[in-house]
């Protein structure tokens, strides 16, 4: 029987509305006591987490770790560590992987492999359609009980929308979820960066604003209509974000969420041609950037992800328009959603929230929080320990970050997952 | 962070001088006018039996060009063997699918051979500030056009000319017509003619040639070619890439020939003295009629000539920067 006390510590619960100091109790994997200790506990490990904060483990609601792919159990087990070293403690993996996860076999596989590491556990999402060609449906309730959350074309958008529209209404059928990266495929074309004046003065294939608020407008047409549960990821633009507003204020079964890094960069903020900063949505405009916060702030937007990618370093030595887009995200989540409430977008506890309990229940899972009985999935921190992003602190193959080389605030001390340690690493 | 500041430091010395030439953008007034003034004073060379000076002797340049090109490399090689150098012409090819990893490995292997200065073309854009950020201080670099984005020394042959036949810059007004989306020419002439002094410039296209948000480079957009034509000194023509554009950003040659192709009419619209220029090669009956391209007010001819001037200034501008800082390698 093994027991482990965190101690001293400032229990942030959000779901279940604690915030104080207060001891968690451990046994056997699971959390048994809050506050005080049961009847002869008898601890073998004690953690010491007076000035930290100790909350549920972090869930990402979409990283890629390319797993499966063609890289190593290595590779796939460094990404972990880095989700473990930024206190996550289970992934939500879209399926543009190698092969697609459009199998029952494949979305076990990627699960397996991940449980074979021993650290951050994967919620696959499975294919919407088969290989993501946007032509054949996939065996959708087959791939909900292989255990994905959901089902998605990852960044590859559906141009047939009959296609997009049986993909829904089938998924309908069984109460799967669908998750939409809205992209027109038409309008992000060869895009590199938002079509603004920075797109004018750089000479860049650009992607307007367009591409994203046709699709969610598309999006939401085919949601109402074949009554899906839909989420929305990676939202950039004001636009986008007020027509999701308003399809929730009519009840549409729809929520979204945004990657940490929209939230803090915009288009003026880009040095020229920095592959650093080519993601995709691309930044867009201040405007922007703070129409997503008060989505944050009003609840329009309830998760915050990473949206992390490992990319070759050489992929990033290229013209901006070649280099690979996307960043690094596991290990700079927190930090970034803390700097929300220091900067008053919310409140430490609705931070806390958008990484824990929130993406828990896009994901249907009894998780994001430390009632008696919840798996011990938990994160410590020291909200004001202030540390460098670099090559030397990061645990991923990646480091191309808009953020590498800045001082972030807000450090992971121990991350466990069923009450094993699993950071720092032995 | 932001913007031409994060630049200014690639491109110049510690001491303001000129080190790479990779935009128009991010030098000053004073830097792009020592351009102009030292290019006219190369003018008299090529007239001369001996078209040689010995300014770039022992000095190895490459004309490292990613994206085919005649006229543009011709005139750098001629400017270089004025300047003495000697120069070597790669025309590299690569697909847009192999990497930066492999532009940078042919630059850094031609480096391994102590070349002095890179003239730099590519289709991306940013590939010439790429190469500059990763080679060591003492190599210098010129972007012969990259992508969309600058084409600085058809800027600076364009400025050169207009200098020529116009005198000061700022009273003037300057109309650059066609495709403004696609042009690295006209980004660089925007900028040049801004630094320049010149405060009424003007873009003339249909919307789906004019990129978005223009007006943030202190131009003003036209899209009726009669009213942008009102008085101006200088008619800055564009090559049209029909061949990629056709039914997609212009309906039909005919339509958009009928709209903005610049005619002896339109010609008259602008001053009676205004030069009409073009970068070269032209559409003749697309973007420019046979009778402007030929007739006394067109300078196009003329901008070939200064070109091989103003890279010569350039070139020696960089290379002077590169022995006041005491040598090399």
């Amino acid at each position: 029987m093994s027991r482990l006390e965190i101690l001293n510590g400032r229990l942030l619960d959000p779901l279940n509305n604690i915030d104080g100091v207060s001891d968690v109790f451990i046994e056997n994997g699971r959390v048994i006591a809050i506050g005080t200790a049961p009847d002869n506990f008898d601890a073998e490990t004690q953690i010491n987490a007076e000035g930290k904060i100790v909350c549920p483990g972090l869930i990402d609601l979409c990283a890629r770790v390319r797993s499966p792919g063609a890289d190593s159990a290595y590779a796939l087990e460094k990404e972990l560590r880095s989700a473990v070293a930024g206190g996550i403690t289970r992934l939500v993996c879209p399926p543009d992987t190698m092969p697609v996860i459009d199998m029952p076999a494949t979305a076990l596989l990627e699960q397996d492999l991940a449980a074979d590491a021993g650290l951050a556990r994967i919620h696959p999402i499975g294919a919407m359609t088969r290989k993501l060609e946007g032509l054949l449906l996939t065996d959708m309730a087959m791939l909900d009980e292989a255990g994905c959350v959901g089902v998605g074309n990852a960044l590859k958008p559906i141009a047939d929308t009959l296609v997009l529209r049986r993909a829904m209404q089938y998924a309908s059928t069984y109460d799967i979820k669908v998750f939409l990266t809205p992209f027109d495929p038409y309008l992000l074309g060869n895009g590199c960066i938002h079509e603004g004046a920075l797109s004018t003065e750089l000479g860049l294939p650009s992607i307007p604003e367009a591409a994203e608020t046709v699709a969610v407008a598309r999006d939401l047409a085919l949601i109402e209509t074949a009554g899906v549960r839909a989420h929305i990821h990676l939202l950039s633009s004001a636009r986008a974000l007020e027509m999701i507003q308003h399809a929730q204020s009519r009840n549409l079964p729809v929520t979204a969420s945004v990657a940490a890094h929209h939230l803090h960069i915009c288009e003026t903020d880009m040095p020229h041609f920095d592959p650093n900063f080519k993601v995709l949505p691309p930044f867009r405009e201040a405007e922007d950037r703070q129409a997503l916060r008060d989505g944050i702030k009003n609840g329009v937007i309830s998760s915050v992800c990473s949206d992390h990618q490992s990319r070759g370093r050489d992929t990033k030595l290229a013209p901006f328009s070649e280099a690979s887009s996307g960043v690094i995200g596991l290990q700079t989540l927190l930090s970034l959603t803390l700097r929300l409430a220091d900067e008053g977008v919310c409140s430490l506890s609705q931070a806390i929230a958008l990484l824990t309990s929130n993406p828990a229940r896009e994901i249907s899972i009894d998780s994001g929080h430390l009632a008696p009985g919840q798996a011990a999935d938990i994160c410590i921190f020291d909200p004001n320990e202030m540390w460098e992003l670099s090559s030397d602190t990061l645990y991923c193959r990646g480091n191309s970050s808009p953020f590498i080389g800045q001082t972030l605030k807000g450090r992971v001390s121990h991350t466990l997952i069923d009450g094993q340690l699993v950071y720092p690493f032995s | 962070m932001n913007s031409p500041t994060a630049n200014k430091h690639l491109e110049t010395t510690a001491d303001g001088q000129l080190k790479h030439f990779l935009s128009t953008s991010n030098h000053s007034r004073e830097n792009l006018t020592r351009i102009l003034e030292l290019a006219d004073s190369f003018i008299s060379f090529g007239k001369r039996e001996i078209k040689k000076v010995p300014l770039l002797r022992g000095k190895t340049v490459v004309n490292l060009f990613f994206e085919p090109s005649t006229r543009t490399r011709t005139t750098f090689e001629i400017a270089a063997k004025r300047l003495s150098a000697d120069v070597i012409n790669l025309n590299a090819s690569r697909m847009s699918t192999t990497k930066g990893e492999s532009i940078l490995d042919t630059v850094y292997t031609l480096e391994a051979m102590h070349v002095d200065l890179f003239v730099v073309r590519d289709g991306a854009s940013g590939t010439a500030e790429l190469i500059a950020r990763h080679l060591p201080d003492d190599v210098r670099v010129i972007n012969a056009g990259d992508g969309r984005h600058a084409h600085p020394t058809q800027a600076m042959l364009d400025m050169f000319t207009i200098r020529h036949y116009k005198g000061a810059f700022e009273n003037l007004k300057i109309a650059i017509v066609g495709d403004i989306l696609h042009s690295r020419v006209a980004r660089s002439q925007i900028h040049a003619l801004r630094i320049l002094g010149v405060k009424d410039i003007r873009v003339i296209g249909p919307k789906t040639l004019i990129p978005t948000k223009i007006e943030s480079m202190g131009v003003v957009p036209y899209y009726d070619m009669d009213k942008g034509l009102d008085g101006v000194d200088a008619i800055l023509m564009l090559r049209l890439q029909h061949e990629r554009m056709e039914g997609q950003q212009i309906p039909s040659q005919q339509e958009y020939f009928y709209r903005f192709g610049l005619t002896s009419r339109r010609v008259a619209l602008a001053a009676s003295d205004a030069i009409v220029m073009h970068p070269g090669p032209i559409n003749r009956g697309l973007e420019i009629s046979s009778r402007v391209a030929d007739g006394p007010q067109s300078v196009i001819l003329p901008q070939v000539t200064n070109g091989i001037a103003v890279r010569m200034a350039i070139m020696s501008l960089l290379m002077g920067g590169q022995n006041s800082m005491g040598g090399k390698k």
